[in-house]
């Protein structure tokens, strides 16, 4: 990750006061557009990437050179069209694209932070990334949209400002985090703790704990799959061989896959930035923020919500973010939702699922339309 | 454009707030949304029938009337709209409260068992009853609580529900369709 000198980067001089209770000042943004702003700087989409994502939705990524984590959604023609919106995406801070994270020198010490960056959560990665909008000059955004996480941070963000955006697309997410979404988090930090390369959160790049971190994403990757999609993609399927071998190499496709999918993940991204992103989910409650009423978080904001599920999705069932819905409507607000059938789990999301894109670009094309008319 | 959505359309009052239950395909929405008020939102069950919603650019909510109706707050709609599927529901009786709660007025349409080619059919051939807006055979309806334009009459009457009739007609022998303006 040698590169990161070259990403845009936003420097936030502003203090932030983080819910840890610590003050971060002076500290860098990355991020990336997509698509032009127009004139009245009415066309601006905030994109909000989740766990493993980063400011690269769209196009070839420059770091890992591979296509962007939304490239079906985001792009000319496509569901979130950059011939017609100027789309923003920001790195988390947390992350490791850089934008402010445990990687970072610290300059006291002149060593990366490692486990002495603050603890961050939700709501201060939607405050830092406000900060775009002062930047561009946007006075309103046309949407802010993302899917799990990034769906986290679009509900935090119409609560923390109300007026700042036209629509909101929450995905796949949920307004508190359930039991099981903090087991499963913990299995990864656990994973990565328990490689004797952590030391503490105080390791070298070059002696990283690459094994917790393959096998915490190994172990994430099945909750983002529904088990009808492992058994139809692999089944029982053999790795390169004709039968089993009687050891513990990788005799089924599936493992092989999973093994693939850990290897690659380690080579770009940050064991502590792992720790941090999903801790900051984990301390996600938007409803125990309002008191237990969820319906609060949304009482001073008009912006029109479309929410999307997915029907094979466990992580973040239908039924959570059916509870979105029905803490909009018990306020009246202006609220569109959908269960997209698809057998591709959590994940659906980020991939080729047409009704889901034409979901998004259908409601994102009809309120923009309908924005104009209102101004005319 | 079918007739019913011309009538139930020009009940409507201007830039009223509008919810269509059970609003299928979107069409009578799309006719609402394009002559008489914009604010106008669907709930519907059918997966099918959102994404057909959502291609006309129309407000929708996946979701089940009879379980989803008590999300929405008191009066929280100038109008509810339940055109012709008050019959297929479990327990239509809970649907008309919820209507009610939900709406100021509530605009019912059912298709008329009353109807005299409906009954025709069921004197001289003996089975039941096929017609255009019955379709279906027996044992494949969706149908669950058949009723006549008399009884829906004396249905409200019975539980106090006041029947804004103007400019309805609701002749048992002779209508296809009962349309209703009702509220508490």
């Amino acid at each position: 990750m040698n590169n990161l000198n070259k990403v845009k980067k936003l420097i936030i001089n502003k203090p932030l006061k983080l819910d840890c209770g610590k003050t971060i000042s002076n500290f860098p943004l990355a991020y990336e557009t997509y698509g032009e702003l127009n004139e009245k700087k009415d066309n601006a989409i905030l994109a909000f990437h989740a766990l493993t994502g980063d400011q690269f939705a769209s196009g070839i990524n420059p770091i890992t050179n591979k296509e962007g984590w939304w490239s079906y959604a985001v792009g000319p023609n496509k569901a979130i069209d950059t011939k017609k919106y100027f789309v923003i995406c920001a790195n988390v801070i947390g992350g490791c694209m850089g934008s402010y994270g445990p990687s970072n020198i610290n300059k006291k010490t002149n060593k990366s932070f490692g486990t002495e960056f603050p603890v961050i959560t939700i709501n201060d990665m939607v405050n830092a990334q406000y900060h775009l909008l002062e930047f561009f000059k946007i006075e309103k955004l046309f949407s802010v949209v993302g899917g799990s996480m990034g769906g986290m941070q679009v509900l935090q963000f119409v609560s923390n400002f109300p007026d700042k955006s036209f629509t909101a697309i929450p995905i796949a997410c949920t307004a508190s985090h359930s039991a099981q979404n903090i087991a499963l988090n913990e299995l990864g930090r656990q994973s990565i703790m328990a490689d004797h390369n952590w030391s503490n959160g105080f390791y070298q790049e070059n002696k990283s704990p690459n094994k917790g971190l393959a096998v915490a994403r190994m172990a994430a990757h099945i909750t983002y799959l529904s088990k009808k999609g492992l058994q139809e993609k692999f089944g029982r399927k053999l790795q390169e061989r004709d039968d089993l071998k009687f050891g513990f190499d990788a005799d089924f496709q599936i493992e092989s896959y999973l093994r693939y999918q850990g290897s690659v993940f380690v080579d770009r991204f940050d064991a502590n930035s792992y720790l941090y992103i999903t801790r900051a989910m984990d301390y996600f409650d938007l409803t125990k923020q309002f008191n237990g009423n969820l319906s609060k978080a949304f009482e001073k904001s008009n912006t029109k919500f479309f929410i999307i599920s997915f029907t094979s999705d466990w992580l973040y069932p239908t039924s959570e973010n059916r509870e979105i819905v029905i803490a909009l409507n018990s306020l009246g607000k202006d609220v569109g939702f959908a269960e997209i059938t698809s057998d591709k789990g959590h994940d659906s999301f980020l991939l080729d699922v047409p009704d889901f894109l034409n979901t998004v670009k259908n409601f994102l094309n009809t309120s923009y339309k309908k924005i104009n008319e209102k101004r005319i | 454009m079918k007739k019913e959505f011309n009538i139930i359309a020009n009940l409507i009052k201007e830039n009223s707030k509008v919810l269509d239950v059970g609003c299928g395909d979107g069409e009578l929405m799309k006719y609402i949304t394009e002559n008489i008020t914009s604010d106008i939102r669907g709930l519907e069950i059918s997966k099918s029938n959102v994404q057909k919603c959502i291609e006309k650019g129309l407000t929708v909510i996946e979701g089940d009337a009879e379980k989803d109706l008590k999300q929405f707050p008191l009066s929280s709609f100038d109008y509810v709209i339940l055109s012709q599927t008050l019959q297929a529901f479990l327990d239509p009786e809970n649907v008309i409260n919820e209507l009610l709660r939900v709406g100021k007025k509530a605009i019912v349409t059912i298709p008329n068992f009353g109807y005299w080619k409906v009954r025709i059919h069921l004197l001289f051939q003996g089975t039941m009853p096929i017609t255009k807006n019955l379709p279906n055979e027996w044992y494949n309806t969706p149908n669950l609580h058949m009723c006549t334009i008399k009884d829906f009459v004396n249905y409200c009457n019975k539980k106090n529900i006041k029947i804004n009739s103007t400019n309805l007609n609701y002749n048992n022998l002779f209508s296809q369709l009962g349309i209703f303006v009702i509220e508490k």
